[in-house]
């Protein structure tokens, strides 16, 4: 199995706040890992550092896209980290309000595309073909996550578990061979978060990836990730399978408070 | 009853401020005082009546917000939107628009052709500002600046090279464009007040250069003798002149507008769109936020270009009075009066802005009033333009699909 992701010591630092104090870690083809920490762990900082959001301040990243060479991705612009085929989606959700479901996961595609300004004014065969195919492969997109039927309603006006599903779908869009989840199942109720894990493993499935998480439902982490990184105050405090990590004492603290000898 | 009682109250309120201007007057020949009891009644008709009415609508739009949102969606789109949509009825009232266009000039004197081709150079305007400002969402108020390089292209290039308009003319276009993109280099970590604040600033600094720098522009005092646009070598009259000015605008604006419209629903224009819409979401989708900012900067300046060079070709003398900031808030007012985003508001809010001033002239002492009540009104009663702008309708084969109504 090979590495997709490979973090080594992976530092960042606002002023004199360590938001990220040497991390490590690694996601293999396939798998599903899950980052899960209290809040203001670094948990979000962290996806803002692998995908360009953010410059680490130091260590390294590592990314391996299907068939392709390992590339070091630190300090690369956000839209090139997506090209090479990270996706993301966002805690608070950041879909493109105003404009319309599939334009919304068009607009994703971007990358995957090519026409430019001459293109768009002179639309040559080549250019309809593009478009059509575009709309085609969105759509299709749509369907999969199920929101084929609200394709033309502007995004702003879908239900809020939808919103979700969207970003997940916009995120794919991207053709990305490494997904990062940043808290989708938050605000869901147990219903939403059940088919949402189905739809979870299933993108893994059918679309050969993997996947990277932040969550902070327990049940849906424990069932569905393979491995579980754990931060607190920037830095990793445990590592493995969710047993090994339930069992942790060091988890327990940092989840539950020091037990008090009073 | 609460209406009646408020629009009492503020007509008395308005009898008692206008009484000293409205009734009393002094009569200095034969030192006697006048009481024009009649005004103060007007004036409190009127006002109770505006005021009952301004309530009304405001009570009525208040009422609109809380319908249900599906019969919402149905009345919301005008039935000027919904006509457009239709194409039995779409293409007849274009050909016809188009027709009327092409004929205007036999129709009208000379003067009113002048009236059209100002209108039709601040469609192109309006247009170009509009990728800048509604489709890409960045708040831009120096877009007479560009209107200024254009004129001032083709302006000294013919004053000193001699190079006459269809050679100027995409030359025009493309010192704006290049000019629209160099301004965005240093704004580009701007967004909001403060773009509008610099773009603003620099819109100044073009005109002041172009009033300062006496050996090359002539200064305050301008370009005057530009060329009119050859017509294969023929002399032509002023009048004739000015109808073949008429059909290069024209033309120009249709190419404006389709070029637009093909941008709007393009890769490209999509990707505009989300950059107004969240640029760090912008960015994750992987838009290269830079080249998309410097694309829309372009894109919109490129149009001001053109028309600069047709507004110089056209008046055939050129000083930097005429590129003042007051331009730039005009065209900023077509493209907000009009709908952000939306073409044929465009057309109808330079309709509104350029022509009313024209055949209004008996009005022109009040014509700042209108002007301001009317942006007031907008912005109450319809802030979001007289066309509002919604998002492209895609239509995909989907067997599987339920069609709306039967859900």
């Amino acid at each position: 199995m090979s590495t997709v992701l490979n973090v080594n010591s992976l530092s960042k630092s606002f002023g004199g706040l360590r938001a990220l104090n040497d991390v490590d870690l690694q996601v293999d083809s396939g798998e599903i890992v899950a980052l899960i920490g209290p809040n203001g762990a670094g948990k979000t900082t962290f996806f803002n550092c692998i995908t360009g959001i953010y410059e680490p301040t130091d260590g390294d990243v590592f990314f391996t896209p299907h068939d392709e060479e390992e590339r070091r991705v630190n300090g690369m612009k956000p839209n090139k980290v997506t090209e090479l085929g990270m996706a993301r989606t966002f805690q608070n959700i950041r879909l493109f309000k105003n404009m319309t479901v599939l334009e919304n996961v068009m607009v994703a595609r971007h990358c995957r595309t090519k026409a430019g300004i001459l293109d768009a004014l002179l639309r040559p065969p080549h250019v309809k073909r593009e478009e059509k195919e575009n709309i085609e492969k969105s759509y299709e997109l749509l369907k999969y996550v199920g929101l084929n039927q609200h394709y033309n309603d502007l995004a702003c006006n879908l239900p809020y578990g939808d919103q979700r599903k969207l970003e997940i779908a916009r995120a794919m869009a991207t053709e990305p061979s490494l997904l990062l989840l940043d808290e989708p199942a938050a605000g869901m109720n147990p219903q939403e978060t059940a088919s949402l894990k189905e739809l979870v493993l299933d993108i893994r499935d059918k679309f050969n990836l993997a996947i990277l998480l932040i969550e902070h439902d327990m049940s849906m982490v424990m069932s569905l990730s393979e491995r579980i990184y754990v931060m607190e105050y920037g830095c990793l405090i445990s590592q493995g399978t969710p047993e090994e990590v339930s069992k942790d004492p060091q988890v327990i603290k940092a989840y539950l408070g020091e037990e008090s000898h009073a | 009853m609460q209406g009646l009682k408020q629009s009492i109250i503020t007509s008395l309120w308005f009898m008692f401020l206008t009484f000293p201007i409205m009734v009393a007057r002094v009569n200095t020949i034969e030192n006697t005082v006048e009481w024009r009891w009649m005004n103060l009644a007007y004036v409190g008709v009127g006002v109770f009546f505006l005021s009952y009415v301004w309530r009304w609508a405001l009570a009525r739009k208040e009422a609109k917000q809380y319908e249900a949102p599906s019969t919402e969606t149905a009345k919301k789109q005008s039935w000027l939107s919904r006509a457009m949509e239709e194409p039995a009825v779409a293409r007849p009232a274009l050909a016809a628009l188009f027709a009327l266009s092409v004929a205007m000039p036999m129709l009208v004197t000379t003067y009113q052709t002048n009236i059209f081709i100002s209108f039709l150079l601040y469609v192109v305007l309006g247009l170009g500002l509009n990728i800048i400002v509604g489709v890409a969402g960045l708040l831009f108020l120096g877009h007479a600046a560009f209107y200024a390089i254009g004129a001032y292209s083709y302006a000294l290039l013919n004053h000193y090279f001699g190079i006459g308009f269809w050679i100027a003319l995409p030359l025009g276009g493309l010192f704006a464009c290049l000019g629209g993109i160099m301004l965005a280099f240093p704004v580009l970590r701007l967004r909001g007040d403060y773009l509008a604040i610099v773009t603003l600033g620099f819109g100044e600094i073009i005109r002041l250069v172009l009033e300062n720098w006496g050996s090359l522009t002539g200064g305050p005092s301008g370009i005057s003798n530009i060329d009119r646009p050859g017509l294969f070598g023929m002399e032509l009259s002023v009048a004739d002149a000015n109808i073949y000015i008429y059909y290069i605008v024209l033309a120009l604006a249709i190419i404006t507008m389709i070029a637009v419209q093909r941008l709007k629903n393009s890769r490209i224009g999509r990707a505009l769109q989300a950059l107004r819409e969240d640029e760090i979401a912008c960015q994750a989708m992987g838009i290269d936020r830079v080249n998309v900012k410097l694309m829309a900067f372009g894109l919109g300046t490129a149009w001001a270009g053109f028309a600069g060079v047709i507004f110089a070709a056209k008046t055939t003398f050129i000083n930097p009075a005429s590129f003042t900031f007051m331009e730039s808030a005009i065209i900023l007012s077509i493209v907000v009066l009009g709908g952000m985003g939306s073409n044929l508001g465009v057309i109808l809010g330079s309709a509104f802005l350029v022509l009313m001033p024209e055949y209004l002239r008996a009005f022109s002492e009040y014509r700042m009033i209108i002007f301001a009540a009317a942006m007031v009104l907008m912005m109450v009663f319809r802030p979001q333009g007289l066309i509002a702008p919604k998002g492209r309708k895609y239509h995909v084969d989907d067997p599987d699909l339920i069609k709306e109504g039967e859900a």
